[in-house]
């Protein structure tokens, strides 16, 4: 591992890789939640023209790329606002454009084949030192904007209607999520490639999707499984010599079925174990005629005698059987005996 | 004197320039619980939309807390409880993230919430009787309970009237009696409310006042009891939603009637 260290393009590699790991899924969880997962990709194919007039002008592509994602990102967003299948129609002829203009213009230039490949499938080992402090600033912007807007990107991507009729500003949120995405789109192209950046912004949150319990949690989750797969990608396509974008996303995916497949077991194994009254129409509640006892963080309520908690919409039996009074009332008294005690 | 918390008059909605409900007019003073009534597709919600600024304001005047609605810049005054399925279940989120976004329009956008935020939610949600959930992801409540969260989060915002989209549609009987027992709690403690709904009976005991929408306008605003006698009034007759219907639609003629028919019904034809 240390031997990495060593060569300046390794350590410039790790580096790049941990800024994106990390901004990408905090942009990437807004857009799983408003069901917009691709709308990266098309962002890419628009950026791939951007860096393509970058080329041909002598101009820094990351320059031109950040502009035309952007340009391209609010185009997206007033379509979408605005609706229907036409608006649908004009983001295909967008997206399309943008990689045939790219790949026309770039045939232009001197530039090699390998350097369009560098740009659709990320060219991480030839990330400059200059290369790098443009990613840390716009990074930073990208990390330093979600997390400052996080409640209302959240408020907005849960439920629209409702943010409008509170008089949040709507409009201007979704355009800032919109560049916020074309920020990191074009900060992901070198390191995954234009062709792959939707999977560094989605793949970690489908993972943490099913290991965090909270929208707070599940961020943090993604972030440090971003992070993880973007360095673990590295490594293992140096010993490896195998493409470092390419690597990143076949180790996101698999950490996804790994983590798909184990919380699968886990729900069964639970729920196997884990016996609870079956049938339980009353709710508890404050007056509900339960007395309430508070049980760690949360609260427990004394039904005949039995501790009940309220989990995932039904309830655990809590604590102690010892002042088991009365069985009378009770839909499931047969199973109590078997009960395991969760608490 | 303290304002009408919510005037109408002569208003008009819809969307894209077409009317919806036209020629409304309905006044909402402090501590009315207010049902507005109507089948589906009557008008209903739109006239609620209308007054969240979600549907288009299209004619005559529209005032919430003396102010006129275009005016109106801090909206947190209105809280709104739309129908359960508005919520995004793509990520998890727990009662209480979502019930915090009641306060977010009270504060601007680089600050965090603060303890008096905090106190506010926890109030909330204790108010609908979510305390030992409120760590749960929504996703996993019944439909009542979620309908419970959406309330939390208008009353976080501290509104000065709750407009309710359908909150006990699609409800189950024992969660609608939990559900009835929560806007009666809130009624109690002088909530004003205008809870749109196709149906009375869950809500038959809170409400002060009900409002008739039908076809696009309002037939019938009154007393609960004006109501009851209302409708039994009209229970013999054809049923009072449909009696511009009605008459727009009685053809000359009854339906199937033809040449081997009857002369009386020929010569009315």
């Amino acid at each position: 591992m240390t031997e990495i260290l060593a060569f300046e393009f390794m350590r410039n590699a790790l580096i790049g890789a941990v800024l994106v790991g990390f901004a990408a899924p905090l942009v990437g969880i807004f857009l799983v939640q408003r069901r917009m997962s691709l709308i990266g990709d098309g962002m890419g194919h628009v950026a791939l023209a951007g860096v393509a007039v970058g080329v041909l002008t002598g101009t820094q592509p990351v320059f031109t790329a950040l502009v035309a994602a952007v340009l391209a990102a609010i185009a997206i967003e007033l379509l979408r606002m605005r609706g229907g299948t036409s608006g649908d129609v004009a983001l295909a002829v967008m997206f399309y454009g943008g990689i045939a203009g790219g790949v026309v213009l770039i045939s232009q230039s001197t530039a090699s084949a390998a350097n369009l490949t560098g740009y659709l499938f990320g060219a991480i080992l030839t990330t400059t030192r200059a290369d790098l402090v443009a990613f840390a600033v716009l990074s930073v912007v990208v990390v330093g904007t979600a997390t400052v807007l996080r409640q209302r990107l959240f408020a907005v991507a849960i439920d629209e209607e409702y943010a409008r009729a509170t008089g949040l500003r709507v409009t201007a949120l979704n355009l800032t999520l919109a560049v916020l995405t074309a920020v990191t789109v074009v900060v992901s192209m070198r390191i995954v490639g234009l062709l792959l950046i939707s999977a560094l912004m989605i793949l970690p949150n489908a993972t943490a999707q099913r290991l965090g319990r909270s929208f707070a949690s599940t961020i943090r989750w993604a972030a440090a499984i971003g992070v993880g797969a973007a360095i673990s990608g590295v490594v293992v396509s140096f010993y490896a010599e195998t493409p470092s974008g390419g690597t990143i996303v076949l180790i996101l995916i698999a950490v996804f079925i790994v983590t798909a497949v184990a919380s699968a077991v886990v729900t069964r194994v639970r729920s196997r174990t884990r016996r609870h009254p079956g049938r339980h129409d009353h709710e508890h509640g404050p007056g509900c005629g339960h007395e309430p006892v508070r049980h760690g963080d949360h609260v427990d309520y004394l039904h005949d005698g039995h501790r009940h908690a309220a989990h995932q919409g039904h309830y655990d039996e809590h604590g102690d059987h010892a002042t088991h009074i009365d069985h009378g009332r009770h839909d499931t008294d047969d199973k109590h005996g078997e009960l395991s005690r969760s608490s | 004197m303290t304002p009408s918390t919510l005037v109408l008059r002569d208003a008009a909605f819809g969307y894209a320039d077409r009317r919806v409900v036209a020629g409304v007019s309905l006044t909402v003073e402090p501590g009315d619980v207010v049902a507005l009534l109507g089948p589906n597709g009557s008008g209903k919600s739109t006239i609620v939309r209308g007054v969240l600024g979600l549907a288009e304001h299209l004619g005559g005047e529209v005032e919430v807390l003396g102010t006129p609605l275009a005016q109106l810049s801090d909206r947190t005054s209105i809280g709104y409880v739309p129908q359960h399925h508005s919520l995004s279940t793509s990520v998890s989120a727990t009662v209480r993230e979502v019930v915090a976004c009641g306060r977010l329009p009270h504060r601007p956008w680089w600050r965090r919430a603060g303890a008096e935020d905090r106190r506010l939610v926890d109030e909330a949600i204790e108010t609908v009787g979510l305390t030992d959930r409120a760590r749960e992801e929504v996703s996993h409540l019944s439909g009542g309970q979620q309908r419970r969260v959406l309330i939390a989060r208008a009353l976080a915002a501290q509104p000065s009237v709750l407009l309710m989209d359908e909150p006990t549609a699609g409800v189950d009987t024992a969660n609608q009696h939990i559900l009835a027992d929560v806007l009666g709690r809130l009624a109690a403690t002088g909530t004003t409310m205008l809870i749109v709904t196709h149906e009375l009976d869950a809500v038959r005991d809170i409400v002060s006042r009900v409002v008739c929408v039908s076809a696009g306008h309002i037939d019938f605003d009154g007393t609960s009891a004006e109501y009851a006698l209302h409708t039994s009034a009209h229970a013999i007759g054809s049923d009072h939603h449909h009696i511009d219907e009605d008459v727009v639609r009685v053809p000359s003629t009854p339906p199937g009637s033809g040449p081997l028919d009857s002369a009386t019904t020929r010569s009315t034809a």
